[in-house]
């Protein structure tokens, strides 16, 4: 009965942690339709960034990541710029552009590979080692803060889709172009903001996954499925549904380590997301 | 020209490249030849479904370990022929690739190549929990230090692995050619338009899937023999999907010519590259060479060509025309 408390408590947390890994691919996958496979390369990349300004200027990781937010934001927007030039102008996003982003998927490894060799790198910050004890449950730190932090963005995310007006106007870019550029709105412009925000969001998501768990480039592989999983189950591009999703994930993904071993915890992301594609294409919260 | 005056043109230039390595006779020649036919049988195969139909498979590693982990089952159990693993592997990597093809019966574009990396990881978890291939830590194979009449028995998988891709293109050529390549194309070209049209396109797609999947997996069954040690990490890389998808997509994607050229350039190079620099920078000009192509050159290297000659031909018939306007 604790065990299962426990694994329940820690799925919630690595599901909140998910959410910030998915929330990025929501928006440029669900809402631009930009098949970004590449993104999880960001995420990591983005780690590898905390990792170093941890290590050699002592700056805690996500307060890093929060730093390195504009550098993401210019990344996002450079990669739109190229997807748009070269393959969305001319309508012939689905191959080509999605042999695109395997590429830089790819380059990004291989460069990280390259710089950093394959040992896993680790952050220290203060709230790595302890725990805090609720009765049986245990809430390890290092799971609590990313889970926070993830909610955080989330939030703020979704206040600035809801409310404002480039946010809304993303929201529009998703639904109808054509109404938009009638509004004295540039459809290209948004995109790249979206794109860029997109891409932002994985500074952050980096900084998270390295304070969860030590990293080395080719990790991300293992969080593509995962996130397009969550992305599909929650309905693409609704927030609250990559929320679910990814909180779903997280406790089925915990159930399953803790029952029958960590090995086949990966396998859990796959199997719903095939199961999802299979059964009900739309996810939970479609539209 | 017919497809068997083909195979035959194929055999006879297969058996001189064979007999040119043997009078070289050096036995790196075979290894490195041995993974660039390979890489040639893979991109056939990866290109009679992405190319031809427009569906891409990220997950060709996938059916690559498939039948790798074909040879090693068998090689536990009860030790057989190559030829016959072969014809094992790519049976088990077909079956693999006709299931793949009942997802695309309701997901296109974007999905299916998201399911099929999908695929690729729950197979590799199967496979890291399976012990009985070896799990997480690998399993040894040893080869058999000869063979009967050809002696060396890396000369005997170079050997098969040539014969595999002379097969490989000759089908690759034959579908291009047929009602199943046209039909292939429409698919491509309006999958919604096709079918309105009559075209039987899950029929079809099935096909694709399951030829392109047999023939990765036929691939992969002589590699544990190869390498002499496989772990699910190695035959489930990542290298394998992108040069996979690399191959074709540099080399041109519509025709058959395409996959060749792109995996005899690209590989070489990445031979060539492990030897005097690292297999990762290797790696890393493949990655460069896809985004630069996907971007700059869309129908690859053999669309370069086509343009280069039409453009002459235009130009001249244009010249032609000039002429008696020239001369009343």
């Amino acid at each position: 009965m604790d065990l299962l408390l426990n694994a329940l408590v820690a799925g919630v947390l690595l599901g909140g942690f998910y959410a910030a890994v998915t929330i990025g691919v929501s928006i440029s996958f669900g809402i631009l339709d930009i098949v970004n496979i590449a993104h999880p390369a960001f995420i990591i990349l983005g780690s590898y960034i905390a990792y170093i300004l941890n290590t050699r200027l002592g700056i805690d990781p996500i307060v890093a990541s929060v730093i390195m937010l504009p550098a993401f934001y210019a990344l996002g927007g450079l990669v739109y710029q190229i997807y748009h030039a070269a393959f969305e102008r001319y309508g012939q996003e689905s191959l080509r552009g999605l042999a695109f982003f395997f590429g830089l998927l790819f380059i990004t490894e291989v460069v990280l590979i390259l710089a950093f060799g394959v040992d896993y790198r680790y952050v220290e910050a203060p709230y790595i080692g302890p725990s805090l004890h609720l009765g049986v449950v245990d809430l390890p730190l290092r799971m609590l803060v990313p889970c926070l932090v993830s909610l955080a963005v989330f939030i703020a995310l979704q206040i600035f889709l809801s409310g404002t007006f480039i946010g809304r106007a993303i929201m529009a870019v998703a639904q109808d172009q054509l109404a938009l550029q009638l509004m004295a709105c540039s459809p290209t412009r948004i995109k790249r903001i979206a794109f860029g925000i997109s891409i932002a969001t994985a500074s952050i998501a980096g900084a998270l996954l390295v304070v969860i768990q030590p990293v080395e480039p080719s990790i991300g592989r293992e969080y593509i499925g995962r996130v397009f999983a969550i992305c599909v189950l929650g309905g693409l591009g609704s927030l609250p549904g990559t929320l679910i999703g990814a909180m779903l994930v997280g406790i089925v993904e915990s159930l399953t380590s803790t029952f029958y071993g960590p090995s086949w915890a990966p396998a859990v992301a796959f199997g719903f997301l095939l199961m999802t594609l299979a059964l009900r294409p739309a996810g939970l919260l479609g539209r | 020209m017919r497809s068997w005056v083909f195979f035959l043109i194929c055999v006879a230039l297969a058996a001189g490249v064979f007999g040119c390595a043997r009078l070289i006779g050096n036995d790196y020649a075979f290894f490195a030849g041995y993974v660039v036919l390979q890489f040639i049988v893979l991109a056939q195969a990866w290109n009679i479904l992405g190319g031809y139909t427009g569906y891409v498979n990220f997950g060709s590693a996938a059916f690559f370990a498939l039948g790798a982990y074909t040879s090693v089952f068998f090689h536990k159990f009860h030790p057989l022929p190559i030829p016959l693993l072969m014809l094992l592997g790519g049976t088990v990597s077909g079956l693999a690739g006709l299931g793949m093809g009942y997802l695309a019966l309701r997901l296109r574009g974007a999905f299916f190549a998201i399911a099929t990396l999908a695929l690729a990881v729950v197979l590799q978890t199967l496979m890291v929990n399976w012990s009985y291939v070896g799990g997480a830590r690998g399993a040894y194979v040893i080869r058999p230090e000869s063979v009967w009449l050809i002696g060396n028995y890396v000369h005997y998988l170079f050997l098969l692995m040539l014969a595999l891709a002379v097969l490989a293109i000759t089908t690759a050529r034959t579908i291009e050619r047929s009602r199943l390549g046209y039909g292939f194309a429409t698919i491509r070209d309006d999958e919604l338009a096709a079918e309105a049209c009559g075209v039987p396109t899950l029929r079809l797609k099935l096909i694709a899937t399951t030829l392109s999947g047999a023939f990765m997996g036929m691939a992969g069954a002589p590699f544990p023999y190869y390498i002499g040690y496989v772990q699910p990490a190695a035959a489930f890389g990542l290298d394998y999907a992108v040069n996979a998808i690399a191959m074709p997509m540099i080399g041109g994607t519509t025709t058959w010519i395409g996959p060749l050229v792109g995996a005899i350039l690209v590989a070489s190079l990445q031979q060539w590259a492990t030897v005097t620099i690292s297999s990762e920078l290797g790696l890393l000009v493949v990655g460069l060479l896809l985004v630069g192509f996907v971007i700059v050159a869309p129908s690859g290297i053999v669309g370069l060509v086509q343009k280069h000659f039409s453009a002459g031909a235009s130009a001249a018939s244009l010249g032609r025309k000039a002429k008696p306007a020239d001369t009343p």
